[in-house]
């Protein structure tokens, strides 16, 4: 099957590790990806922030970048659902494409590691992915999955609202850490880089707590230790 | 009227939750409480197998009632005439205030007692009754705490969570006539109070009160409650004065069926509340022989013709909303500078006053957008859409408003956002070997993005993006 | 949508368990051994307050003291310390362990349900419908006051600490009444 990736802004600018892991899950189950290099942003942010121009242009400029597709898939559960709500593209995120497009669980991946996933809000409540990121999670060789205590509890990020209501982003990530390191994984897996980008740099101070990791990075992992 | 109404923030919404979280004692009593209900009402919810089709029903019913304003108000009106009571139209909170005290001067009566009610608090209506030297009474517990303590209630369905039982005990003896107790049990402190109240309703010759419902089919107000001072209200005082939000409209007697399972369920996490009220003008011998019902507008009509924004008109202040919210549960009430606090007030105090008013258009930006809200809200308001919507058609800075159609204007052209791609990763090599730096994470970074790193550490540039790895491994082969 | 079936074997069971789990007290009976049950619940009154159209056989076995509502009771007359009221309802709500008054013969004015520290209450098998919406559309006439019950007065404002009894009557005491086998 032949799938374009979108990638979103923020991947390509900041964390490529989670669209190269999608394009190498999808090449090594036999699949042909497609990168449209007119692709930028879905317009999300803007939108989200107060400007709906911008961000209708940009949601625009996603469409003619994706025009024809059959499927398109993207590693970040807030653009897909920003996508899904604002165009007609088939735009699927990653466990979605995985679990109910190619019908797969087990991508072949192995992660001998401890590792506890946080549902990002949009995943949880606006895609629904439920349990399809943790069933693929589970089927990785290796892999010691451990639940997040209150896992369906907001970490914050929320955009620019970690700018805007610094104080109360800060207290939430300050819960969401708690937790984390509670659970004595070595990595909280999540579908979404912006919150992981949020969640990772509060980790980031706190000592032996778990590393940021997007699940497609360990559904690509064939063994080695990352990094 | 120059007094500024109680829905709107005089604070911008980020300062006073910085201030708020600061009160751990506050937090601490918030989150025990929002976890409690909202565990409870995940259980009953539960229970109903038909759960999401009655959401679904429910929100049509108020849409149905939103479309047809103005002829459901008249079917009301005349049919709790024909019933005996009086119907008088407030198009603002001054108009409501003044209809609502001279009634009460009519009645010579020099204070009232209160049943719980939203509309009364919105319009500020005990600082009105005061000022004509009235005193207003809340028998609802919660409320008197907070009444006695000159305080605003800082939750919709338990406006004094913010008191521990200590506080309460300690206020009572300083402010309750006659007021002996030295325990401080719960069940002594609300002894007490039904001593002190029970000697008030047996006098007061006013009431007022709210509504959860009014049915424009029968003419009947509903009202919902748990403690039974709602009953004595209704039932003791010669006059009752009803002041009802023209959003509480529903067509017929027999949507109750829905809404009466909806209502207790979202909101105290019962099955039922301990008492439900449902009375239809005046009837001889039994309760108030003079009903006055005041139809308050306020802002309502105006919202109700904005299509991306009324259904917020549709909430019936359940408060499930609020014991979901991530920022209200650290935040609490006080932060959103309104009677309407949590997910809900960050939609209607704006729409109902406009943004322009005081600090209001703080208010849609406090929220991450989670969907926690939407999805217990018993009448299906997508309150995360409204927010996305004020924020669009509200006031913005224009630092940040260049800023934004920059941003957009680079990244809707491929070569410009891969030159920004680029320049982004060499413009930040210097941070890479300067600042200090923690899995590739970087500590303190200077303004704006210093509100970041307060609480976060902040990711770098990546040494090559993702289009330079695609160009690399799959275009040059 | 639940439809009426006052005949559910279930609903008495149900309608008990739910009452009950609002800490009103659960009494059970049939027609013949109501009298008693009812003398046995009130023999600590001082006075058992009565509306108009109570059956004579519940009061048949009273050995305290009764006040007929000629609606001239007031609500200081009420107050009195030691009052107990013995009423009857429209109908019931198994699901939610709801009683409902409609002011009809048995159940009176408003005040006199709401002011006395006591309320006994007798529902009748037929009585007890599913749901709350089978109950909106059992009620004979929607525009009399209504009052629906649902256990005990109660407030959780105190750091949600439920208390039974602020305001209504701080006992409730149900009694339902079976047909005999
Ligand atoms: S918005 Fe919905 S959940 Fe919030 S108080 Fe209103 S009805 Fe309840």
């Amino acid at each position: 099957m032949r799938i374009a990736l979108f990638v979103t802004c923020l991947n390509d600018a900041l964390f490529p590790q989670a669209g190269i892991a999608t394009v190498t899950v999808l090449e090594r189950l036999g699949h042909t990806v497609a990168f449209p290099a007119a692709q930028s942003c879905c317009g999300q942010m803007h939108a989200n922030t107060g400007y709906a121009a911008p961000a209708r242009q940009l949601e625009r400029l996603t469409e003619d970048a994706f025009a024809g597709q059959d499927a398109i898939v993207s590693p970040s559960g807030s653009c897909v659902a920003h996508l899904r709500a604002h165009t007609a593209l088939p735009v699927y995120e990653l466990s979605e494409l995985l679990v109910d497009v190619l019908g797969v669980t087990d991508v072949g991946a192995t992660f001998p590691h401890r590792v506890t996933y946080h549902p990002t809000c949009h995943g949880l409540r606006m895609l629904r992915l439920g349990d399809r990121p943790t069933a693929l999670l589970r089927a990785v060789r290796g892999l010691d999955l451990v639940d997040l205590p209150e896992p369906e509890q907001c970490c914050g990020f929320g955009g620019t609202f970690a700018l805007k209501n610094a104080a109360v982003s800060g207290a939430m990530l300050a819960d969401k850490c708690a937790s984390a390191a509670s659970t004595g994984a070595e990595y909280l897996a999540a579908a979404d880089n912006s919150c992981l980008a949020h969640i990772g740099g509060g980790l980031a101070r706190h000592p032996g707590a778990p590393k940021p990791i997007h699940y497609a990075e360990i559904l690509a992992a064939t063994g080695g230790i990352r990094e | 009227m120059s007094r500024q109404l109680p829905i709107v923030a005089i604070t911008p919404f980020p300062q006073a939750a910085a201030h708020e979280l600061a009160d751990t004692q506050l937090r601490a009593n918030l989150g025990r409480a929002t976890r409690t209900i909202r565990d409870k009402r995940a259980r009953v919810v539960a229970e109903v197998a038909d759960w999401e089709p009655m959401r679904d029903r429910a929100a049509a019913v108020k849409d149905e009632v939103l479309d047809n304003l103005d002829e459901l108000l008249a079917r009301f009106e005349a049919a709790a005439v024909a019933a005996g009571a009086t119907v008088h139209h407030a198009a603002d909170a001054a108009r409501a205030n003044a209809i609502v005290t001279e009634l009460v001067q009519e009645q010579q009566a020099d204070h009232v007692v209160k049943i719980k009610s939203m509309a009364t608090q919105e319009i500020g209506l005990n600082e009105a009754l005061e000022a004509a030297g009235i005193t207003p009474i809340e028998t609802d517990l919660a409320e008197l705490i907070v009444q006695l303590a000159d305080d605003t209630p800082s939750h919709i369905l338990v406006p004094a969570i913010h008191y521990n039982r200590s506080q309460i005990r300690e206020l009572f003896a300083r402010r309750m006539p006659g007021f002996t107790a030295t325990s401080d049990e719960p069940a002594v402190l609300a002894g007490a109070a039904r001593e002190y109240l029970r000697r008030t309703f047996l006098a007061a010759k006013v009431a007022v009160c709210g509504a959860n419902f009014a049915i424009a089919e029968t003419g009947s107000l509903v009202i919902v409650e748990s403690e039974g001072n709602g009953r004595m209200c209704l039932t003791l005082p010669e006059t009752l004065i009803a002041v009802v939000g023209v959003e509480k409209l529903l067509p017929r007697f027999a949507d109750l069926g829905d809404f009466l399972r909806l209502l207790p369920r979202s909101s105290t996490g019962e099955r039922m509340n301990p008492y439900t009220s449902i009375f239809t003008g005046v009837t001889a011998g039994d309760g108030p022989q003079r009903l006055h019902i005041v139809l308050l507008d306020n802002g309502r009509t105006q919202v109700a013709q904005d299509p991306a924004g009324r259904a917020a008109l549709r909430c019936i202040r359940c408060s499930a909303c609020l014991n979901v919210c991530p920022v209200y549960e650290r935040a609490g009430g006080h932060a959103y500078g309104s009677v309407y606090p949590g997910p809900i007030g960050a939609i209607l105090s704006p729409q109902l006053t406009g943004q322009d008013a005081g600090f209001n258009k703080t208010l849609p930006f406090a929220s991450t957008l989670c969907g926690a809200c939407y999805d217990v809200c018993p009448v299906k308001i997508n309150i995360p859409e409204i927010l996305v919507h004020l924020r669009q058609t509200g006031p913005k800075p224009a630092a940040e408003r260049a800023a934004m159609s920059t941003l957009s204007w680079v990244m809707r052209d491929r070569r410009r956002w891969r030159a920004a791609l680029r320049a982004a990763r060499s413009g930040s090599a210097p941070l890479r070997l300067i600042a200090r730096r923690h899995g590739g994470t970087l500590r303190r970074a200077p303004w704006p993005l210093s509100a970041w790193t307060a609480h976060r550490d902040a990711p770098l540039p990546a040494a090559e993006s993702f289009r330079d790895w695609w160009r690399r491994t799959h275009e040059q082969s | 949508m639940n439809s009426p079936d006052h005949a559910a074997p279930g609903l008495p069971g149900l309608f008990a368990e739910r009452a009950g789990d609002y800490r009103a007290g659960m009494h059970h009976c049939t027609e013949d051994e109501l009298p008693g049950v009812l003398a046995g619940l009130l023999a600590a009154a001082a006075k058992v307050v009565l509306p108009p159209g109570v059956p004579a056989a519940w009061t048949s076995g009273l050995a305290v003291p009764t006040l007929l509502d000629d609606r001239g009771l007031t609500a200081a007359d009420l107050d009195e310390a030691g009052l107990s009221v013995l009423t009857g309802c429209a109908v019931a709500v198994a699901e939610t362990g709801t009683i409902v008054l409609d002011a009809g013969p048995g159940q009176g004015r408003r005040l006199l349900t709401l002011v006395p520290d006591h309320h006994v209450c007798v529902v009748r098998d037929e009585q007890i419908v599913a749901d709350v919406p089978d109950m909106i559309t059992a009620l004979p006439d929607p525009t009399r006051p209504l009052t629906m019950i649902s256990g005990p007065s109660a407030t959780s404002d105190i750091e949600l600490n439920r208390v039974e009894g602020v305001h209504g009557p701080r006992r409730l005491d149900i009694v339902c009444v079976h047909p005999a086998i």
